[in-house]
């Protein structure tokens, strides 16, 4: 019997021009507003030996105040979470530029799982299998790079480039010349440039942009001198342009005897294209949860690798693999700087970085570099159609491209950073870009080869989608989000020392007692 | 926290009424007939109630004190607020007789409005927690000034942007942002802001001056909640601390150190232990402070050549740091002290200027010239730049 | 063929971008190259396997070549532990949206923003502590940090190191504390516990860890944190959490900072990549300004009853000495923070001390059983999970334990041994090993 009365038309209407998205909106307490006593999630086995008694000096007095719950509803209150995320395999990722948000394939994640239970320090002749996937990853490496060594202790990115600073400065001192104590990088170079030659002892010269967007050589060339332990880059920089001059960078800064290390964070756009060693460089460090696709896992696990010229081989980190007469060793380098990291590296993800270059070979790599790059200069064409915004330094660019809202912001009164939030009600990210602001209001994009047309399509529509709403409504832009797992935040409470709360004990102790 | 901290406002109805006229300031009686004649229409108002519109929509109840008229409370009923109204104490004399125009919002607009109008204003004011005011460079010299007769009584200051001239760090970046930081503001939580104006003649006639007039307390800003990638290094800018207290790191015994004006030089002086002056050019050596706030004959019988440290801050937007505010550091004191020029900008500073020079104008050009080239620039503790240093009358000729 | 990962290699749709653009082709944005550093030829890689049954099978013939410790019995620790991992654990972490996120916004990315909230509350529980970082890189980068952040607070630059660490810490303490920090070791004492003779004001602190290097429980924090504090210094704890439900925390004693590895907290050993560190302080504003990590807080949404998380004190630079010792925050381990969250919240209180205590006993029995065939070095200290052997040879003894299927420990030298006992290691586990000691030596 049917007697409901018809409220809807077959055929489906055809999808609106923009996705109706929401994220997941679970209104989650947080995990000890679940607790209840007595309750558990997993067992323990008992000591099945005579207890050890501890003197009181060392004996905790009382119990932790850890949630007690059941199983299900751990993993129940945590899929929650999850679903409040969004990670690349859910969004079309293309919005936080410079971190060459890519695909991870899934298949990789299982052979991630492969080394799960294996011990770091077992004995090499139980680990042929893993010894030969840094030994061969290393081998490849070198080869994208032209570098003769290559390490891939470091754990990320950053850890590289400080990796890299540590063996510059064993290198000057190897030689007697400790008294370089400048580094130079650039202000589009990433920070952790900078911030990693401090760490080591360095004073940092920070070239700025000229008027065409590209660091100042005639400033290169008053700041090296005796004092240039080494020129630390990025290239192409995090505005997306290439500095066609590179070359006469490297070499100004060798005639004044220092190293030039290059930052390939943003290599996804010139891989088979152009080889750190080629320009002279030499040291470089890659990004493997970047450029080589291992998942970025909410901000790590990541790995970073290290190349050096011969030159500079004996200071790499250790220990380092070795291949002699068949078989992989564990090898130390003559005057390695030691250790930057526990143990040999991030594995599970030098493995994922491995199978990921063996699924493509060099024709492939080539392949991601040309679509990335294709990629990112057909999203400007559509990015830049969108009244108010902007590319600074015209239209040159190889991988990425850091934009402007500068026009929108100084018609509507909305910031950049509120049109990003605005975006995220559609499913996307976007992010700004590194302080200080020396594009005014601005957007990084970094479309990788992993997204479709119709998905760069579909996330300039949202763009131009929420620019024209910052014109017709900017009061609304301004208060989003709207479809969001939680509503717009008020975060002032997180700058007085009186009511911040980085723990849930703080917030109870200064809020709810 | 007690209660809603209370918000003054004050509107300079004339602020910005040059730009629209293609006047470039609109200080002084003169330009303002000249721009209302010219069929300019005021928009300080309007920028006034926007900001208070975007104060009231994060903060409901906001506490609101204004004076009466298009100074304050037309800005306010504008924007669909309600507030107190204090009346500042009737003028000594009165205005100029200026036509009366229409304002925005069918305001009437009293085009005759001072500088002291502003003063008193202020002063009127002097009780709030945080006080607004609208207007440009000119307007927030005037609300400098009245600032220091108050002294210690002095509020903290935002300027909502509405004058042609906005190139003092006093002021938000746009109107709906000096309403969110009002909104967001909690008392006691300051930070320093110069004061700088350009010298209108001069830029009406095409050479931009500015010049530093003094600093003000404004609302510390927390930064923008994006922009805060994981991946991204977490080493924000360097402060003016910071590159002072790298200026007195390489400070070096018997080599005196010529101080310009500016709140990164005095900060050195702080760094340093003595009491060097905001505006006047300062000498220290080995620690102790030789001379202060010195004229120009005065500095030039103090240098020793090749002995000598001249050390500038650059001032406004332009890159200007010679011949700006500091006309005591003159050709022959620079021929004098034979030495490099140490110049201190954060980098946000050095990336305001979008690529172009930093300038020089001592009044000599062949000097200029001679000082052109790349000089360093220091910019944070063990940080510095090389930056290009242009003679002014060569960037002006293209 | 157009590749699986490359949906715009496909010719068609290349064309059809391209033309949009107006370019001829790819070739035209690469014209800021120079022709001198253009790559003449194709990079010289393995040929690929792009069907991904080919790679997998490319992949599981070299991972075959491992025989892990699952295949095994295995007693190797020192810095990588064979705890075990529930289930839940690499449930949560294998989540799609959380593996491959990274660093949006508190609004589309709440459920990172909290689960991360919730590890550093789990652990300020554990810890005692009300500030805990988000996750470092590991172990050796939360010491490392600790100490230069104790530098900073104190404006010294000296500091007092526990020779009871493992070789490899030492060496990234080094080198990431050069050039600006002196380091001095404090030797460890016959009983195994660090002995610090005294101490003077040029110290910005005191590096203790527990358990120690060799599995041994300084019992003597009290006392250390005392003379710290008397010459204007802090004291510095490196502590193994998953210790912590039955050992006392760092602060318990007087420790100003705590520091270690998260890895013995439901993340595999993984060959040495499931490693992330952790840093807690007290909320003492001035100690917090030097964190260089982010810190997750709880702040209000327009909406009542809903939490809202953001960075906490995000702006720490206007704080003096900061810049003296810079340090960088960037993609670490963040992964392994949620995942050692869910760890905690599956054990609760109850199980954090179950654990501590079955550990504790297996470790003595062990101590016990292999006391019969070798010396077990400091018998009468407490030890918590590890404890070191002396032997004739090390390389013999293991290579004849590994012959008979067991990876017996840890080589510290010819001559010692450390053994590594927890409780995924049964009674039966531990006397087959005792046996096989016996049986070679």
């Amino acid at each position: 019997m049917n007697t409901a009365e018809s409220f809807a038309k077959l055929p489906v209407a055809p999808k609106p021009p923009l996705r109706r998205f929401h994220q997941a909106r679970w209104d989650e307490p947080i995990i000890f507003e679940l607790s209840a006593p007595g309750r558990r999630g997993v067992a323990v086995p008992g000591p099945g030996a005579a207890p050890v008694e501890l003197p009181a000096s060392v004996r905790r007095a009382e119990p932790p105040k850890l949630p007690e719950m059941a199983q299900l509803h751990v993993l129940r209150h945590y899929l929650r979470l999850s679903q409040e995320n969004l990670g690349v395999d859910l969004n079309i990722d293309v919005g936080q530029g410079t971190c060459t948000m890519k695909y991870s394939p899934k298949v990789n994640d299982r052979f991630a799982g492969a080394v799960a239970e294996l011990h770091p320090l077992q004995h090499e002749d139980t680990v042929q299998g893993v010894l030969e996937i840094y030994w061969r990853l290393e081998r490849m490496l070198a080869e994208i790079s032209g570098m003769a060594r290559v390490s891939l202790q470091p754990g990320s990115g950053s850890a590289a480039i400080y990796a890299n600073i540590a063996m510059i400065r064993a290198y000057h001192a190897a030689r007697g010349e400790g008294h370089r104590d400048q580094v130079i990088t650039t202000m589009f170079s990433h920070p952790s440039n900078a911030a990693c030659a401090k760490t080591a002892g360095y004073e940092v010269i920070t070239l700025m942009p000229d008027a065409e967007g590209l660091p100042d050589i005639e400033a290169l060339r008053a700041a090296a001198g005796p004092r240039t332990a080494a020129l630390m880059i990025t290239n192409p920089e995090d505005t997306g342009i290439f500095n066609p001059r590179i070359q006469e960078f490297v070499d100004l800064v060798h005639e004044a005897g220092g190293l030039a290390c290059y930052d390939q964070a943003n290599a996804n756009g010139i891989l088979g294209i152009t080889r750190a060693r080629d320009a002279g460089f030499d040291l470089c460090h890659f990004n493997l949860h970047k450029t080589f696709s291992t998942p970025h896992a909410c901000g790590g696990p990541a790995a970073g690798a290290c190349g050096v010229s011969e030159e500079l081989a004996p200071f790499l980190p250790g220990p380092v693999v070795g291949f002699d007469d068949g078989t992989y060793r564990l090898e130390t380098p003559a005057a390695s700087i030691g250790k930057v990291r526990p143990f040999l590296g991030v594995t599970p993800n030098i493995v994922r970085a491995y199978a990921w270059i063996m699924a493509l070979g060099g024709e492939g790599l080539r392949q991601v570099a040309e679509t990335a790059v294709l990629n990112n200069n057909y999203l400007m064409h559509r990015i830049l159609a969108i009244p108010g915004a902007s590319a600074p330094w015209g239209r040159r660019r190889v991988e990425q491209v850091r934009y402007s809202w500068q026009e929108l912001t100084e018609e509507t009164g909305v910031h950049s950073e509120e049109i990003g939030v605005r975006a995220a009600d559609f499913g996307v990210h976007y992010w700004t870009s590194h302080h200080p602001y020396v594009v005014p209001e601005p957007f990084t994009l970094e479309p990788t080869e992993s997204y479709s047309k119709e998905d760069l399509d579909e996330y300039a529509d949202i763009l131009a989608h929420v620019a024209s709403e910052a014109r017709s409504d900017p009061a609304f832009v301004k208060e989003a989000p709207y479809n969001q797992s939680v509503h717009k935040i008020d975060m002032t409470s997180l700058d007085d020392p009186g009511e911040w709360a980085p723990t849930w004990r703080a917030y109870v102790r200064k809020h709810l007692s | 926290m007690t209660g809603e901290p209370a918000i003054g406002l004050v509107v300079n109805p004339v602020a910005g009424l040059g730009g629209a006229a293609g006047l470039k300031g609109s200080d002084g009686a003169a330009a303002q007939r000249a721009a209302l004649a010219l069929g300019a229409v005021p928009r300080a108002g309007e920028r006034a109630a926007r900001a208070v519109r975007a104060l009231l929509s994060r903060r409901p109840g906001a506490r609101l004190v204004t004076v009466p008229g298009p100074m304050g409370e037309d800005a306010v009923h504008a924007a669909g607020g309600t507030c107190a109204v204090i009346h500042p104490p009737a003028p000594p004399r009165p205005a100029p007789g200026l036509a009366e125009a229409d304002g925005p919002m069918g305001a009437r607009l009293v085009a005759g409005t001072t500088a002291q109008d502003t003063r008193r204003a202020v002063v009127a004011l002097a009780g709030v927690d945080l006080l607004l005011f609208a207007g440009g460079d000119g307007t927030a010299r005037d609300v400098l000034d009245a600032l220091r007769e108050l002294g210690g009584q002095a509020p903290p200051v935002l300027g909502v942007p509405a004058g042609v001239k906005v190139y003092s760090g006093c002021f938000a970046v746009s109107p709906a942002t000096a309403g969110l930081v009002a909104a967001a503001f909690r008392p006691g939580r300051t930070g320093e802001a110069e004061v700088v104006d350009l010298d209108e003649d001069g830029y009406r006639r095409g050479l931009v001056g500015p010049r530093l007039y003094g600093t003000v307390r404004v609302p510390e800003a927390r930064a923008a909640f994006s922009g805060r990638k994981t991946g991204s290094s977490g080493t924000p800018p360097a402060t003016v601390e910071a590159v002072a207290r790298e200026v007195v790191s390489r400070m070096r015994p018997g080599v005196r150190y010529v101080l310009g004006p500016g709140a990164t030089t005095r900060a050195v002086g702080r760094e340093h232990g003595v009491a060097t002056t905001l505006l006047g050019v300062d000498v220290v050596e080995d620690g102790r402070l030789i001379a202060a706030d010195v004229p120009e004959a005065a500095l030039f019988d103090l240098v020793r050549p090749g002995k000598t440290v001249v050390v500038l801050s650059v001032i406004g937007g332009q890159g200007f740091v010679l011949g700006r505010g500091n006309q005591q550091i003159s050709p022959r004191v620079l021929r004098a002290a034979r030495a490099p020029l140490l110049v201190l900008a954060t980098q946000r500073k050095l990336a305001a200027l979008r690529g172009r020079p930093l300038l020089a104008d001592s009044g000599d050009e062949d000097l200029d010239r001679r000082l052109s080239g790349h000089v360093q620039v220091i910019t944070g503790h063990r940080e510095s730049t090389i930056y290009r240093l242009r003679a002014a009358s060569e960037e002006y000729d293209g | 063929m157009t590749h699986p990962y490359i949906p715009n290699a496909e010719p068609g749709v290349r064309a059809e971008m391209l033309a949009a653009i107006g370019a001829a082709s790819v070739e035209e944005f690469y014209a800021d190259i120079p022709a001198g550093l253009r790559l003449d030829r194709p990079l010289d890689l393995p040929a690929p396997f792009v069907a991904e049954q080919d790679l997998v099978r490319h992949m599981e013939g070299l991972l075959g070549r491992d025989t892990g410790t699952d295949r095994a019995l295995s007693f190797l620790g020192h810095g990588c532990y064979p705890h075990y991992v529930p289930a839940v654990c690499d449930e949560v972490n294998s989540r799609s949206e959380f593996l491959t996120a990274y660093a949006g916004e508190p609004y589309e990315d709440h459920g990172r923003f909290q689960a991360l909230f919730e590890y550093v509350s789990m652990m300020g529980e554990l810890l005692d502590m009300d500030v805990v970082n988000v996750p470092t890189y590991d172990g050796f980068q939360a010491a490392g940090t600790a100490l230069r952040m104790a530098c900073r607070h104190t404006g010294r630059s000296r500091v007092l190191v526990s020779a009871a660490i493992s070789a490899d810490k030492l060496s990234k303490l080094r080198d990431y504390l050069a050039p600006d920090i002196e380091l001095t070791l404090a030797p460890v004492g016959a009983d195994g516990e660090v002995v610090v003779r005294g101490l003077d004001d040029s110290y910005a602190a005191i590096y203790l860890e527990t358990p120690n290097v060799y599995g041994v429980v300084e019992t003597r924090g009290r006392e250390l944190a005392g003379l710290a504090h008397a010459h204007g210094a802090l004291l510095v704890v490196g502590a193994d959490p998953i210790s912590l439900g039955v050992l006392a925390p760092p602060a318990s004693y007087g420790a100003d900072i705590a520091c270690g590895d998260i890895q013995s907290l439901g993340i595999h050993q993984n060959y040495g990549g499931g490693h992330a560190g952790y840093i807690a302080t007290h909320d003492h504003e001035p100690l917090v300004a030097e964190f260089p990590s982010r810190l997750f807080g709880i702040a209000p949404t327009k909406v009542s009853g809903e939490y809202g998380f953001g960075d906490v004190f995000y702006d720490r630079t206007s704080f003096a000495h900061r810049e003296d010792g810079k340090e960088w925050v960037g993609t670490a381990a963040a992964l392994w923070g949620i995942t050692a969250g869910v760890y905690l919240a599956l054990m609760g209180p109850q199980g954090m001390r179950e654990v501590g205590e079955t550990i504790l006993a297996r470790t003595r029995y062990a101590m016990d059983a292999l006391a019969g065939s070798v010396t077990v070095l400091h018998p009468g200290a407490i030890h918590f999970r590890e404890f070191a052997i002396e032997v004739p040879s090390s390389e013999a003894l293991l290579g004849a334990l590994r012959e008979r299927g067991i990876y017996g420990g840890v080589p510290l030298d010819g001559h010692t041994v450390l053994v590594c006992v927890t409780e995924r290691h049964s009674i039966a586990d531990i006397d087959r090993l005792a046996a096989a000691v016996q049986e070679t030596l």
